[in-house]
This record gives structure tokens, C-alpha cells and sequence, in this order.
């Protein structure tokens, strides 16, 4: 079993706006979705998953209906707005900023340290 | 969706949460299923996944948003639950906040209605009262001048900026229909209901064809008049009334409770009818002036005219408009001492009020402590301390507000026998009721005491050294709630001695008062006012002809001693101030000395028995023709003559503009302005004039002043039938009015300390009784939480005796802290009294020495009880609750 990652603070909301962006989606598939893509290193804190649909359904980034599955079952489908689309990208790519700028300070340190 | 759309479907959300991690969970399930668990197993885990599933709902709930609004929901209910299940608590609590806040309510719906409401007219920011002034007119003294009739058409033709409207303060006998009455008459403008914007209750308003010398005889019965005469029947109009001799038709009735500066007219007669020579001249200035502004018009711009007017109008008629200016401000209700008196009261209920606050505050603070464990709990468990304090105040508002609501109620029952303990004392009673203001006041005054007496206990809620507190498990008493709950008593006494002290004042005031000598003998004495029959006043010769019948047929009636006739009656509303000087000499108006003019018969002296200092009195030989001669009391010799001989000394007095007057006597100074006031009045030097050297040319305006005094031998309201049948005249046409005794007008003099005194000593009774409960609560609190430790005393060799002082000595600090921060606040408070009540002087050291022992007898009787019941505890049972 690979090491499991502990999400960074406010990234949550970034990767479920992501995955939304992709099509409508329930909460399920959400948590699914997320734990595959990031093969198993992203270990969503399902406790935490709805609150945070919720918080962004109330922030407007969010819409949701209820559709029937292929199963036949009611689900509560989310997808994303206008403003989330919006905010999906300023955070998306404010993210890219941070990675890149902490990949750049981590290959430095490699020849640098000891 | 709004928040409030929110709430409301806040049910609908719930279920659907339900259904979203519902479905959640049987995916989960299934895919572990399809993996090969068994589906007990896979239930586990996909619970396990998820994390406590209320935990979640309740994390979605909060990401929402409406928290506080379903917080505050769950607080209230639960503030109801704590409250429903301490019944005891609860019904004290309450009580205590509804009697504050009731008291409260009760006063701030009388100094609404009569001193901050707008004055029952419509749009009354727009109407102003026009007044004129001189140079030497002692504002101070007379208050603002009237018009002059002329010069008022003048400025009614003159101004485009402001409709002006006025009328003359009158009074006349009503002889028909029905018994003669004196009535209060209203020569008015006939613009005067429009102009205030107050339609007639029925009929018509003067024509202003009618408003003209020689027009139609028309007249408009005031309301109460129409009920009291006509039966409020409608048929009133078109019937003819007599006033004084004159034959009006009656064309319209005023609306009901419709007053003029607080008078309610009883007939209203057209102003410009009136030829009498006061209104024919712009010497006299009878006419009361209002306007109002027109739709665009700025106060600047009315005065502006007005000043223009009046200069012009002062070069045109010198002689009697010279420096005289005509000018404008803001229409105010005249409701004189009654407005200091009201925020007085208004104040001293406020303090009850705070008693009352610091006592549900400090039962509440009990609460709190003994709930110290469960809040910490609460804290342990997650809950944050900015929530626990909202609890605790919300708890502690749903208690105000509940008062407040109770409070309202007691008003709403109150405030009608409140107004009627005034005895019509209080003006534009008619106007207080309880409006959106009124329960706009209650409602903050809930709020306010609600946060003030909460505060305290929430702040207790627990931060820091959780664990001591759940370890102490309510055994503990921190030192900072003791601190408070003394605070809280200490606060309560001062407050408590504030109100007493006052009490104390105003009784010591009305004991000194009511033994203070009038200046003459006020027993056995009746004045009333008279008006002669109208067919009388033809000429001078019959006017003085019937007046000498008046008193020669008063001395027939059994039990009369003596009788006398005089204008201004002391105590009695009504005075002639008049400027004079010891030389020909005379400097202006306003820098001559004022005396008090009283104009009598020569057995005024022996009919109010007056004592004569010096030289002779009045004589029947003091007659037109005769030497003018005048009597001074002691305290006008002493201000014009410093003390050296009067008699015989000459006196100027301008308006009796006939030459100096002769002194002839000194008789003894009269309490003119009441026992009360008469100390502080501004003009109290007195003079007397006879009847007889009265000009003929003002013999007859004098008539319409005149009132009898009599001195009887028997008790003097027995005679008033006798007397008002020998006196109706011929015509039977002739009626006494305003009839009282001297002894109701001293006292009457004195009516508004007597109902100070009532009220503050009504307060300071509750405040002794709320403050007493304050005190005996807390302790009992206290002494409760000290059984262990009494218990502990008791078994190392406590005596009883030292048990009962270790709770009373507690008690005697809080209350001689108390007493003391009280008597500085008392003296503090005592200036305010002394300031705005007359006759009230500075805090008397015996005033103190009785009030402040019946304060600490409350506070020693109140901590009694505690104590006692300390003395008796059992010291095995204390030991073993340890």
C-alpha cells in the first residue's frame, strides 16, 4: 500500500470544483473519482466531502439537482456554475504558481543541502 | 434563496441530507459488496469511511449559513425550557423586571405624551408662535409679548410667507340657554381651525364677514361645553346663546380635546367683532399669535417679514410701537414645571429599575455559578466560548423581554389611574396613551436590562481551567462570583438610599412647608370669583353701586363675618405685576423694581386676616377725588425704603399713570405665590390700592377681575348655596365661580411636593423591598455554598453566635459600602431636587439620620434569615455533603 497523503489546507474545495468541471456528479462519485485519479495518494476525508459540497453550493460555485442514476436511484447531482468555473481557474492556476515555485526552491536545495 | 426561505425550508433540507449520505453510504456499500465483503462488514466500513454521520450533518448545516438564526431558535427554546423548569426563579425574576419595567413604562408613556409628542395639530413643525418684543420687556418675568389687535391684522395682511391666526383670552357669564355660567370665551380669528389644520367636530368655521366689527353674531361651542349643556345633542346648532349680555348664533362645535396653549374654550367668538377700546389701540397686546409657514417657507423667511413688518409698523405708529419689533420660533407645547417635574420621576423610576436589574442579575449569576459544571462540560465537548455567552444572554433577554411584555401589561392597566392621582394638575392629560413610541421605549428598556443584568453571568462562562471546574464539581465558590454578588448588593443599597433620601427630602420639605406661616389666616377664609350681572355694567356709577350691593347683601348671610372684594387672590393663579420708583425720577421699564398690585376694599385686612405693622389701612374715605394712597407689606418697605419709615412716603407707579401714590400703612407680607414658591419668587414686594380710587375708565374690565374674599364663623364651603343665592341679582344673572377655600388653595399650593413625595416614597418603598430580596437572596446563596465550611467551623468548637456574625458581618459590609456610596449619590441627587422642586432645601443631616436607619435595619432583618439558618446547620450532615 502506498503512503497516504493528508489533502494541503483549502485544496479540497480546488480538486472537487475540478472534478465537477468534468460533468454533473454526485457526492459519491466525487469521493470515487478523486481517490482514483490521484491513484490512492489523495485519501478524501469523505467527513469532510459534503460539508464542503455544501459550503460551496451556498457560496454559488455550486448547483445541484436531484437525477436518477443508471441504477434508477435519486442522487443529488452537482455541477458547476458560472462563478465556480471562474473561481475554478483563478485557484487552478494560482495553484500551478505554488507548485512550480515550490518544485523550483525543492530542486535547488537538492545539489545545495549537506 | 434568502436566509429567511432557508430557514423555513430548513426541514426539506434536512431530509434531503438525509437521502444525499444515505445514498452515499449504499453506493459504498454496494462497490465493497461487488468487491467481495460481506455486507454486514461492508456497512462497517462504509460508516467508518464516512465519519459520524450527525458530526457530518451537522458540519453541512453549519456550511449553510443560517447557524445563527437556528441557534438563536435553539436558544430561545431552550432559555424557555431552563426558565419553564425553575418556576420559582422564573416567576421572581419576573415579577421583579415587570414591576421595573412597568413603573418605568408608565412614566415614559406620561412624559411622551406630554412633553416629547408634537402638539395635536396637523403637521405642527410648521406652525410657529409669533410673538413681539421690546428692548425693556422682562421676557424672563411676562414670558414672550402678545400683538396688538391692529398691529396683528396688519401682520396677517403683511405676510405671504406664513398664514397668521390669533385670539384673545376672554370670559363672560353664559345666561342663556339654561343656569347662569361663567365660561371661558375665545375671541378668535375665523381662520384659527384651518390655520391649525383641526377640522370642527360639527358646523362651520367663522366667515370672514363674520370676522369684522358689526358682522353677524356667530359662535362656536367648544366641545365640553356642547356636552354639558346641549347634551351633545346636534340640534345645538342654529340655537342662540347669551354671553355677557349678547345674542350669538351658534354656527359649529370644536373638535373634542381641541385646546389653545392647554386651554380648552368653552365658546369661541369671532375676534374682529370685539369694539371694546383694548382691542380698538395698539397700546394694550392682547392677542395670541400663531402661523403657520406655507408650503415652501423657511422660519428664516417668516421672521424675516415679520421684523420688516414690525419696522415699519414702529416708524409709522412712534408712540406706541416705537423699538418695537414683531419675531417668530418653533410651536412648543407650554407645559412649565410639569416637564421637570416628569423627568424627575422619570429618572427616580429608572433607579428602581436598576435595583430591579441588579437583583435578577444577581439570581442569575447564582444560576450560572451553580451551573459552572455544566458549561464547562459543554466547553469540554466542543461547544466555543462565544457561543456560551450568546446562550447566556439570549437566556437572560428572553427573561427581559418576557418582563418587558409583563411590564407592558401592568402599564397599559396602570396608566390611566396614574394620570387621574394628578388631579388635573397634569396638561394635555388627555393626549397620553400607550403608542408605537411607548412600546418602543418598553422594548429597549427590556433589551437594555435583558444585557445589563445578563452580562455578568455570561461573562462567567468558563475559558480557562476547564478541568479544575469539572474536578470541583460545583463545591467550589470562585471568588470572583462572591465579588460580584457583593457588587450587586452594594449597588442595590446605594441605589436603594438614593430613592430614600430623596423620599426623605421631600418629606421633610412638606412637613416644614405645611407648618409655614401664609403671612395671614388662612382658616375659615372663602374666595371666589364673581361676575356681576352683564345688565350692570353700563356705567361706572352702576357698576360701583352694584358691587356695594354684592357686599352689602354677602354680610346678610348667616355666618359671615366679614367681606371683602380683591383682584389677585393669594395662591391662586393670577397676579398684577407693576414697576415703580421712590422718585418722579423713573428709569425704563425693565430696570424698575416690581412689586405685586392687589386692589381691595377697605375690610380685605380683617377678612383674610392680615396683620397691620404699621400706619392705617384702607378707609371708606379713600375714595375718588381723595388722595391716591397705597399699603406696602414689610418686604417692599424694606426694598424700597431700606427699612426707614414708609408711612407717609410717595411711590411712582407708570401704569397707574394718575401721579405718585401716597403710603398710608405696612401691613404684613402675604404668601402670594404659595407656601412653596413664595421663597424663590422673583417679585414678592406687595402692595394694595383701594377699590374705590380704581380710574372709571377701567372700572369696568376691573369688574370682570374682581372676586370676594369672606371670613366666616362657621366651616367655609357651608355657606357657598347660601351665598350664591342672595348674591344672583335681579335678573338672576349674577354667578360665583372658581369658589374655593383659602385652606384648599394653601394646600393646593403645595400639591406637587405632596405628589412628589407620594411617588418618590412609593419608589423608594419598592426600591427598599427589591434591595431587601437582593440582599436576603444572595446570602442565602452565599451562606448555601458555605455549608461544608460553616459545617467545618461548627465542628472545631463554632459557637452559634459566631456562626450568625460570620454571615452578618458580611451583610453589615455590603451595606455600610452601600450606604455609603448611596449618601454621596443622595447628595448628588439632593442638588437636583433642591434645583428643580421649590421649597426643597440641601440634604438635612436629620433627614439622613432617620432615612439611613431604616435602610440598614431592611439590609440587618434581610440577612437575618441566612444567617440564622446558618447557625443551624447541622455540622455531621455539612461534613458528610463534602
Amino acid at each position: 500500500m502506498t503512503a497516504k497523503s493528508d489533502l494541503p489546507q483549502g485544496t479540497l474545495d480546488l480538486l472537487i470544483l475540478k472534478v465537477v468541471a468534468l460533468g454533473p456528479v454526485h457526492g459519491y462519485a466525487i469521493a470515487q473519482r478523486l481517490q482514483q485519479v490521484s491513484r490512492d495518494v489523495v485519501q478524501v476525508p469523505q467527513g469532510s466531502l459534503y460539508p464542503a459540497l455544501h459550503r460551496l453550493e451556498n457560496r454559488g460555485l455550486l448547483d445541484a439537482d436531484w437525477k436518477e442514476t443508471e441504477t434508477g436511484r435519486e442522487a443529488k447531482y452537482y455541477r458547476l456554475t458560472r462563478k465556480g468555473r471562474a473561481q475554478l481557474e483563478t485557484e487552478a492556476a494560482s495553484w500551478r504558481r505554488l507548485a512550480e515555485a515550490v518544485g523550483l526552491i525543492l530542486r535547488l536545495s537538492d545539489g545545495g543541502a549537506e | 434563496m434568502n436566509w429567511w426561505q432557508r430557514l423555513r425550508r430548513r426541514k426539506q433540507m434536512d431530509e434531503q441530507l438525509d437521502k444525499e449520505l444515505g445514498f452515499h453510504l449504499e453506493q459504498h456499500m454496494a462497490d465493497l459488496i461487488a468487491r467481495g465483503c460481506d455486507p454486514g462488514e461492508a456497512r462497517r466500513q462504509a460508516r467508518l469511511a464516512l465519519g459520524g454521520e450527525e458530526q457530518v450533518k451537522e458540519e453541512c448545516r453549519d456550511a449553510r449559513g443560517t447557524l445563527w438564526l437556528d441557534d438563536l431558535w435553539q436558544d430561545v427554546r431552550y432559555a424557555l425550557r431552563t426558565l419553564w423548569h425553575q418556576r420559582g426563579f422564573a416567576a421572581v425574576a419576573l415579577a421583579t423586571l415587570a414591576i421595573g419595567i412597568g413603573a418605568t413604562t408608565v412614566m415614559f408613556t406620561v412624559v411622551n405624551g406630554v412633553v416629547l409628542k408634537p402638539l395635536p395639530y396637523f403637521e405642527p413643525h410648521r406652525l410657529v408662535a409669533v410673538h413681539g418684543h421690546t428692548e425693556t420687556w422682562n421676557v424672563a418675568l411676562f414670558g414672550e409679548q402678545n400683538l396688538a389687535h391692529f398691529d396683528f391684522l396688519d401682520c396677517q395682511r403683511g405676510t405671504r410667507s406664513a398664514e397668521l391666526t390669533g385670539w384673545v383670552y376672554s370670559s363672560g357669564t353664559l345666561s342663556e340657554p339654561g343656569e347662569p355660567e361663567h365660561v371661558d370665551e375665545m375671541e378668535s380669528s375665523s381662520n384659527l381651525f384651518s390655520v391649525l389644520g383641526v377640522p370642527l367636530f360639527k358646523g362651520r368655521a367663522f366667515l370672514p364677514e363674520e370676522d369684522r366689527p358689526g358682522g353677524e353674531p356667530v359662535a362656536i361651542l367648544g366641545y365640553s361645553l356642547w356636552q354639558r349643556r346641549f347634551a351633545g345633542s346636534p340640534s345645538a346648532l342654529g340655537q342662540a346663546l347669551v354671553l355677557d349680555g349678547k345674542r350669538y348664533v351658534i354656527v359649529g362645535v370644536a373638535a373634542a380635546g381641541f385646546r389653545l396653549y392647554g386651554y380648552e374654550g368653552d365658546v369661541y367668538t369671532p375676534m374682529g367683532q370685539d369694539t371694546a377700546g383694548f382691542m380698538q389701540s395698539r397700546g394694550p397686546h392682547p392677542v395670541t399669535t400663531i402661523a403657520r409657514l406655507g408650503a415652501n417657507a423657511l422660519l428664516g423667511q417668516a421672521r424675516a417679514e415679520l421684523a420688516m413688518l414690525g419696522n415699519r409698523l414702529s416708524k409709522q405708529y412712534p408712540d406706541t410701537n416705537k423699538d418695537r419689533g414683531i419675531d417668530a420660533q418653533p410651536l412648543r407645547p407650554e407645559v412649565g414645571s410639569v416637564r421637570s417635574t416628569l423627568w424627575l420621576l422619570l429618572g427616580a423610576v429608572g433607579l428602581v429599575l436598576l435595583i430591579a436589574c441588579a437583583n435578577v442579575a444577581s439570581l442569575l449569576l447564582a444560576r450560572a455559578v451553580s451551573r459552572e459544571r455544566e458549561l464547562a462540560m459543554r466547553v469540554a465537548l466542543g461547544a466555543g466560548r462565544g457561543r456560551l455567552v450568546r446562550q447566556c444572554l439570549t437566556e437572560s433577554v428572553v427573561l427581559g423581554l418576557s418582563g418587558g411584555a409583563l411590564g407592558v401589561l401592568l402599564a397599559v392597566v396602570g396608566i390611566r389611574p396614574f394620570v387621574s392621582l394628578w388631579q388635573g394638575s397634569l396638561p394635555r392629560a388627555d393626549e397620553i396613551h400607550l403608542d408605537w413610541r411607548v412600546l418602543l421605549f418598553a422594548l429597549g428598556a427590556s433589551l437594555f436590562s435583558g444585557l445589563l443584568f445578563g452580562l455578568a453571568p455570561a461573562l462567567r462562562a468558563p475559558s480557562r481551567e476547564l478541568e479544575q471546574t469539572l474536578r470541583a464539581g460545583g463545591r467550589s465558590i470562585a471568588g470572583s462570583s462572591r465579588r460580584l454578588h457583593t457588587s450587586f448588593v452594594v449597588s442595590e443599597i446605594a441605589l436603594a438610599a438614593v430613592l430614600l433620601v430623596a423620599a426623605g427630602m421631600l418629606g421633610n420639605t412638606l412637613v416644614r412647608l405645611s407648618s409655614t406661616d401664609p403671612g395671614f389666616n388662612i382658616r375659615n377664609v372663602l374666595v371666589t370669583r364673581m361676575g356681576l350681572s352683564p345688565g350692570a355694567l353700563g356705567n361706572p356709577a352702576r357698576i360701583r353701586a352694584a358691587w356695594q350691593d354684592v357686599l352689602d347683601r354677602a354680610r346678610r348671610v348667616p355666618g359671615v363675618q366679614s367681606i371683602a372684594m380683591v383682584d389677585t387672590v393669594p395662591m391662586r393663579e393670577g397676579n398684577n405685576q407693576l414697576g415703580y420708583w421712590t422718585t418722579a425720577a423713573i428709569p425704563p421699564e425693565n430696570r424698575q423694581p416690581i412689586a405685586l398690585a392687589t386692589c381691595v376694599t377697605p375690610d380685605y385686612l380683617e377678612a383674610m386676616g392680615i396683620r397691620l405693622l404699621k400706619g392705617r389701612f384702607f378707609s371708606d374715605q379713600d375714595r375718588m377725588g381723595k388722595e391716591l394712597v397705597v399699603v406696602i407689606d414689610d418686604v417692599m418697605a424694606q426694598n424700597a425704603f431700606g427699612g426707614k419709615e414708609a408711612v407717609g412716603k410717595r411711590l411712582w407707579i407708570p401704569e397707574m399713570d394718575s401721579g405718585p401714590v401716597r403710603v398710608v400703612g405696612v401691613v404684613r407680607h402675604v404668601r402670594h405665590w404659595g407656601l412653596a414658591s413664595d421663597d424663590q419668587a422673583q417679585v414678592r414686594a406687595q402692595f394694595y390700592y383701594p377699590f374705590a380710587q380704581v380710574p372709571d375708565q377701567l372700572l369696568r374690565r376691573w369688574s370682570e377681575l374682581m372676586s370676594i374674599a369672606v371670613r366666616t364663623r362657621v366651616a367655609p364651603l357651608s355657606i357657598v348655596e347660601a351665598l350664591r343665592k342672595e348674591l344672583r341679582g335681579e335678573g338672576n344673572d349674577q354667578v360665583l365661580y372658581e369658589v374655593r377655600s383659602m385652606d384648599q388653595l394653601a394646600s393646593a399650593s403645595i400639591a406637587r411636593q405632596r405628589f412628589l413625595l407620594l411617588l418618590f416614597g412609593i419608589f423608594a418603598g419598592v426600591a427598599l423591598l427589591l434591595a431587601s430580596t437582593g440582599i436576603y437572596g444572595v446570602l442565602a446563596y452565599l451562606t448555601g455554598r458555605r455549608v461544608p465550611e460553616i459545617g467545618m467551623r461548627m465542628a472545631l468548637g463554632a459557637s452559634v453566635r459566631n456562626v450568625m456574625w460570620l454571615v452578618l458581618r458580611q451583610s453589615a459590609g455590603m451595606t455600610c459600602l452601600g450606604v455609603a456610596i448611596g449618601t454621596a449619590g443622595a447628595l448628588a441627587a439632593g442638588r437636583i431636587l433642591e434645583r428643580l422642586v421649590e421649597g426643597v432645601r440641601p440634604v438635612q443631616p436629620s433627614t439622613l439620620a432617620v432615612v439611613i436607619p431604616v435602610l440598614v435595619a431592611a439590609a440587618f432583618f434581610a440577612s437575618f434569615v441566612p444567617a440564622r439558618r446558618a447557625s443551624r446547620i447541622d455540622p455531621i450532615t455539612a461534613l458528610r455533603q463534602e
